[in-house]
């Protein structure tokens, strides 16, 4: 049962290119995370874009980068950071469906703002599934191993749907988000919790689908609160590490964290974390 | 028990101990309204972090934690039916923090070994990394802190105790557990199902070999 191979990868950029879906919920008990797409709503707009069911695996790619050839009829849409895209060199517009024709290939540029673009392809990547997804999970390291040129993807099944439209307009990041945050459950564990909202953060060089580090400032941990015993996380928690450096954990966070987490990011707000660059400002408040 | 706000989709259960969290998991897993509202639930060491499924208001999400008084009862759904497996680690007890160990517990090195062997463990939880999981139930003299500097790298199949706890780490990363041995079993392969070698409620035994 192989499925025919639609995509050869041609180049990759400086960042990773990797496959993700929707992600392996319910496996935190043998110590594996949800992982998955990093900007969710970009990801799943793709999919619906070229007619594919939710949970197609689709290709994020890191500061563009990425170019592929068609070896049968593929069609394609980038969503998420608006990466410029060329098709045998002609400009296309970044949200555009586009039908490549086999010995065709689409490249994609870096994006004027935003970090992750995501290629959906119809039919999807057919990759074999671990614990029932396709994604990799950058920090188990499960999953597929990131695209490397020569690479074949072939396409899946997940084309259950028409393609309605032929063009949404692209995303832009050019903003300093604010993004909403639950205080606590650990707040307590630092002496000024409120600096987690006054201080403009500058999102850290080091920073990956594991966790945001957050650089400008840092809170003052209460030293005699001694060691927290290791308990759940989510993406969008907000840890304070012994230092006082906060670190947001994004997709492919540690699924225990034995350090404070002060605060968290409402869901809907990750989705924009994955869309930070090193050196972007971001703000947060209280909700 | 305490029932504390993490961010718009989880709930983090605080609760008295590792037995309490074994239990509540068993029992948030077992209710009825658990399959339509539960993402996932995290156990820790004291708490247990409950993930409401996509749209599923915070709320709703109250519903599928258990009262305190269930949580108190010695017995758990998952004490049910067919007693767990038993899984037998072989283990050479040559880490290079057993004589460490030895000293904060003021036990000889051998009688460290006799103490992590004589006794059976169980699988409280896993977490960390894909197939570690959080052994109790050990000799109580074996309690030691963690190293106050983590190594950056662990290798695979190191057998280590923080804590009440004692792990094995499935594959090479950074820890900061006290290691006393290594073994050679495999403890995540994913050609296996379940991929995990020690899952919830196993009993594992290790066994010193040389």
């Amino acid at each position: 049962m192989s499925a025919p191979v639609g995509l050869v990868v041609r180049a990759v950029g400086g960042g990773p290119c990797l496959v993700q879906d929707a992600g392996r919920p319910g496996h935190a008990a043998i110590g594996v995370g949800v992982g998955g797409a990093a900007d969710r709503a970009s990801y799943e707009l793709g999919n619906r874009l070229v007619g594919n069911a939710p949970g197609a695996a689709a290709v994020e790619v890191v500061l563009g980068g990425l170019e592929v050839e068609a070896t049968v009829h593929v069609t394609v849409c980038v969503t998420g950071a608006p990466a410029p895209l060329h098709l045998d060199g002609r400009p296309e517009p970044s949200g555009a469906v586009l039908t490549l024709r086999p010995g065709q290939r689409l490249r994609l540029g870096v994006p004027a703002s935003g970090l992750r673009s995501f290629l959906a392809i119809r039919g999807g990547v057919a990759v074999a599934a671990v614990l029932g997804s396709r994604s990799r999970d950058t920090l188990a390291q499960l999953g597929p191993a990131p695209l490397a040129p020569g690479d074949r993807l072939a396409l899946g099944d997940a084309a259950t749907g028409e393609v309605l439209v032929d063009a949404v307009p692209p995303a832009s990041y050019d903003d300093r988000p604010v993004l909403r945050v639950v205080r606590g459950p650990r707040d307590g564990w630092v002496r000024d919790v409120e600096r987690l909202v006054t201080t403009t953060w500058r999102i850290g060089s080091s920073s990956d689908r594991v966790g945001l580090r957050l650089e400008g400032g840092g809170l003052d941990p209460v030293p005699a609160r001694g060691e927290l015993p290791s308990e759940g996380a989510l993406r969008g928690a907000i840890q304070v590490s012994p230092d006082g450096r906060p670190v947001v954990f994004g997709p492919d966070h540690p699924v225990t964290g034995g350090y404070p987490v002060v605060g968290v990011v409402i869901d809907a707000d990750t989705d924009r974390l994955a869309q930070l660059r090193p050196g972007d400002e971001l703000g947060f408040r209280w909700v | 028990m305490k029932v504390l706000p993490y961010g718009d989709r989880g709930l983090l259960v605080e609760l008295a101990d590792t037995d309490a969290v074994v239990r509540c998991v068993a029992l948030i897993r077992s209710g009825p309204a658990t399959s339509g509202l539960v993402a996932d639930v995290v156990p820790g060491a004291r708490t247990v972090l409950v993930v409401a499924r996509a749209g599923v208001p915070i709320d709703l999400l109250r519903a599928v934690v258990p009262d305190e008084k269930d949580l108190m009862c010695g017995e758990s759904p998952g004490h049910q039916g067919p007693p767990p497996a038993e899984v037998v680690i072989p283990v050479r007890y040559d880490g290079p923090d057993l004589e460490r160990v030895a000293g904060l517990t003021g036990l000889t090195e051998a009688e460290v070994v006799a103490a992590h062997t004589g006794t059976p463990w169980r699988v409280a939880f896993g977490g960390f990394a894909p197939g570690f999981a959080y052994l109790v139930g050990g000799d109580p003299r074996l309690q030691v802190p963690r190293r106050e500097q983590p190594r950056t790298t662990v290798p695979a199949g190191a057998v280590g105790l923080a804590g009440e706890f004692s792990g094995i780490y499935p594959r090479s990363s950074p820890g900061g557990w006290q290691l006393v041995g290594r073994t050679d079993r495999a403890l995540w392969d994913l050609d296996r199902d379940p991929p995990a070698l020690l899952g919830a409620g196993v009993t594992v035994r290790f066994e010193e070999v040389p």
